[in-house]
């Protein structure tokens, strides 16, 4: 199906989150729409998939004819379906009933004859997905895949993606992108939205980039990554160089810690932390890198062996024993367990520092805040809420929570959905803070550049099996994409590195 | 006990939980779309007195229901408007709404106080009711009965075999993603609101034309049943079968301390009139037992095989709540 849309504009308040956007995309392309966060892709997305509507005189045509997109019911009566970054599903369904749910038809829904749709769908696309399954089984992954075949049945023939590939397992991506080549071949217009810039290059025949709501480019391959960037950030941007970093004392100590919970079984990890060490996780989603992470903080109690902090052994205490010797844990879901919704920039300043009497000096709280915000390049005033922030500044905010004195500090995917400036940015503050303090990092990312450019040494974790501490500078990409995915594993449970 | 006298007795705990049911279907729907009616305890004793002074008023005791459905659902309606429309916390205005109805009823039904009017005759369903056994125990009602057999059934049904109930469980559970499906996720909310409410003022008649006949203001004993039938919607896990399990297993309860009584002799009397409330709380929590961490943490200790068993009964007894009970829903 042939997608234009035609002078779209669209403002929020004094702001414009698209100006006069003019796109032309032929059926059985694979288009991708890169543009850093903020750069107005997921308003231009949501006005084609109906979430919004455009300011009056934008057009959308479909085909050559001119439609009015008023809701996603509407979107998808036209053919047009979209794939939101965190599934818009129900977890606690089942598999079948998700994909049913929201098909018109009559009162009693023939369940036989849906499986069987289903089932050859899945098959087509070499899916395995249970539907008999619930949901909140599934990885991000196997929910995309069941989105996808269920827009697919819902008579969709524009597919758009939201950052699709964050959060899953290189194995999923590349089963997603040869999904998404199958379905081009068959005519399908797939929209492919991202802000990584490896996956645009290799998927998409022709890119259009957004900043500022604008339109500011548009190439086809080869794509030279330099003229992407520069297009999307106005100005040249670089990774800069892999700095390994010179350690100190042991900070975390674990010796044969052994954890578990319903589905999986750790034993025997050892592990020596330095100051001023990073220690990378990688591995599937649900491989128990989460659990073990959460030892580290306290949250979790091992089953077996001990954990000692700058030699004190703090096995089984709580959380707060770990806090008090300054341990921080940025967990990944920002908004419900890193940060309070509702409160301002300047409460949480406030909330983090030690108390001093009961009430609250907000004057001095207000001078805390502007100066924090200043000093972390938050975008955002003292009174702003957090929810209020995009995730780039939420996270910075975090950052600029993290105690002092500060000895480990814990990240569950820092970087997820922020854009390249921002995972810059967050990196060179986070490493600044810990040489300054002497500290460690343990993170988690399921980004295996992220891992490799930013960690000393990592750890591969596969269904709870944990190998032994590998030196980053010792594996490529490739070797990485294979332990996660269980390969190259000796007998005895190590990574064969 | 012979059998005559225990047929009798249960049939009459399936009676008195007749009422029961009618409000923990009607809740159930409600909170199924996502909207929490904490009024049902002000509904039911408001719709008892209704239904009982119109039913004496106009000597009709379908008239008598028909008004008991009326308020409750415009009860429901404004807890709809609240917190649908003006986007307020449903807690507070529904708990407002429990006292009000409450003192409304025992103000406004002064003038009706101890008079004796129409109620329910038994109906027996000939061919079925002379079944051994069975004839007595569930086709010897009285129609308000019947049709609490028929509202489990039906709700049951709808939820979870219609195409419609299923939109209703992705409401409550994520509205944005029943919203991309095309549901009118507010319009829904409010049409189920009100049928729910229009269920649980069956309640209320159900006890003053027919369990308990009559109205007697503040000694009709039924302050507190509204608050028991919350609990028990919770229990039940938004099902309506486990939810008239729970209905069932109240009034049989609660019948057991009658019956005990006079064999129980050396045990006070008030022990055995509010052991089904603690009894009820701990039966409920053992159905609900799967979701805590320490079962878990159990269960990660089993050989496989029993693991996995126990595992699958745990998850299908389990029961989470819609994730957006009481959550407004706009779109972005």
């Amino acid at each position: 199906m042939n997608v234009e849309l035609k002078n779209i504009h669209k403002h929020f308040g004094k702001t414009y989150a698209n100006k006069g956007i003019d796109l032309t995309v032929q059926s059985g392309t694979i288009q991708g729409i890169l543009g850093e966060n903020g750069a107005g892709k997921s308003t231009l997305m949501k006005i084609l998939s109906g979430f919004i509507q455009a300011d009056p005189g934008g057009e959308i045509i479909l085909d050559g004819k001119s439609v009015v997109i008023n809701s996603p019911a509407d979107a998808i009566h036209v053919g047009v379906g979209m794939l939101h970054q965190d599934p818009l599903d129900f977890p606690p369904m089942r598999v079948l009933d998700n994909f049913l749910l929201g098909r018109s038809g009559g009162l009693f829904p023939n369940r036989t004859s849906v499986r069987q749709d289903f089932l050859n769908l899945a098959r087509q696309f070499d899916f395995s997905l249970d539907p008999d399954n619930y949901v909140d089984a599934l990885t991000v992954g196997e929910r995309q895949q069941l989105e996808i075949i269920r827009l697919l049945w819902m008579g969709a023939r524009v597919l758009i993606l939201d950052e699709p590939t964050t959060g899953i397992s290189a194995s999923q991506k590349q089963k997603l992108f040869a999904t998404l080549k199958k379905l081009a071949e068959q005519g399908m217009t797939i929209i492919f939205v991202s802000h990584k810039l490896e996956d645009v290059e290799f998927l998409c025949n022709q890119v259009a980039v957004l900043r500022a709501g604008e339109l500011v480019g548009m190439t086809k391959p080869p794509f030279e990554t330099s003229t992407l960037v520069e297009l999307m950030f106005g100005k040249v941007v670089t990774l800069g160089d892999r700095q390994p970093a010179k350690t100190g004392d042991t900070v975390l100590s674990l010796q044969n810690v052994s954890l578990e919970d319903v589905r999986l079984k750790i034993k025997n990890v050892n592990l020596d932390l330095r100051a001023g060490e990073v220690i990378g996780l990688a591995g599937l989603e649900g491989s128990g890198q989460g659990m073990f992470i959460r030892a580290c903080a306290g949250l979790v109690r091992p089953v077996g062996g001990k954990v000692f902090l700058k030699g004190r052994d703090l096995t089984g205490k709580a959380y707060h024993a770990f806090k008090h010797q300054g341990v921080n844990f940025l967990p990944a879901s920002r908004l419900e367990e890193g940060l309070v919704p509702g409160l301002s920039l300047t409460d949480h300043f406030i909330l983090a520092e030690e108390p001093t009497g009961v009430f609250i000096d907000r004057v001095a709280g207000q001078r805390l805040a502007e100066d924090r915000i200043k000093s972390f390049n938050i975008r955002g005033t003292p009174t702003s809420t957090v929810e209020s922030l995009s995730g780039g500044n939420q996270q910075r905010a975090e950052l600029a929570l993290l105690q002092s004195p500060l000895s480990l500090v814990l990240l569950e995917h820092p970087t997820r959905g922020l854009d390249i400036e921002s995972v810059i940015y967050i990196w060179s503050k986070l490493k600044d803070r810990c040489k300054q303090d002497g500290a460690a990092i343990i993170f988690i990312s399921s980004d295996l550049e992220e891992v490799l450019q930013y960690s000393d040494r990592l750890l591969v974790f596969f269904s709870g099996k944990v190998s032994e501490p590998i030196d980053a500078a010792t594996i490529s990409v490739e070797q990485l994409g294979q332990l996660i995915g269980g390969k190259g594993w000796t007998q005895k449970g190590d990574a064969n590195a | 006990m012979n059998q005559e006298t225990l047929l009798v007795g249960l049939a009459g705990v399936l009676a008195a939980a007749a009422p029961i049911i009618f409000a923990v279907v009607g809740e159930t729907l409600s909170e199924r779309a996502g909207v929490i009616n904490l009024s049902m305890n002000g509904t039911i004793l408001l719709t008892a007195m209704s239904g009982f002074a119109v039913a004496y008023t106009t000597d009709s005791i379908f008239l008598g229901f028909l008004a008991g459905m009326l308020i409750g659902a415009l009860v429901a309606l404004v807890v709809a408007f609240a917190s649908i429309t003006l986007k307020q916390s449903q807690v507070a205005i529904g708990f407002v709404l429990a006292l009000t109805c409450r003192d409304l009823a025992y103000f406004l039904g002064n003038p009706f106080m101890g008079v004796s009017g129409p109620r329910l005759q038994a109906m027996p369903i000939s061919g079925l009711n002379d079944i051994p056994v069975l004839g007595p125990l569930f086709f010897r009602q009285e129609m308000s009965t019947y049709i609490s057999y028929l509202a489990i059934f039906l709700a049951w049904l709808w939820i979870y075999r219609t195409r419609p109930g299923l939109m209703l469980q992705g409401i409550g559970e994520k509205p944005a993603a029943a919203y991309i499906r095309g549901a009118n996720v507010n319009l829904m909310r409010y049409v189920y609101t009100v049928i729910g409410g229009a269920l649980i003022g069956l309640a209320g008649p159900t006890y003053s034309l027919g369990v308990r006949a009559g109205w007697m203001g503040t000694i009709s004993g039924l302050d507190g049943i509204g608050w028991i039938a919350l609990s028990i919607t919770i229990f039940g896990g938004w099902n309506p079968a486990r939810a008239a399990f729970g209905a069932y297993l109240f009034a049989f309860l609660q019948w057991l301390g009658l019956v005990l009584q006079p064999v129980l002799t050396q045990v006070p009397s008030q022990v055995l009139q509010v052991a089904p409330f603690p009894l009820m709380i701990l039966t409920l929590l053992l159905v609900n037992i799967g979701n805590t961490e320490w079962v878990d943490r159990t269960l990660a200790a089993m050989p496989e095989s029993a693991r996995k068993f126990t595992a699958k009964v745990l998850r299908a007894m389990r029961a989470s709540p819609p994730a957006a009970l009481g959550v407004p829903f706009e779109r972005d």
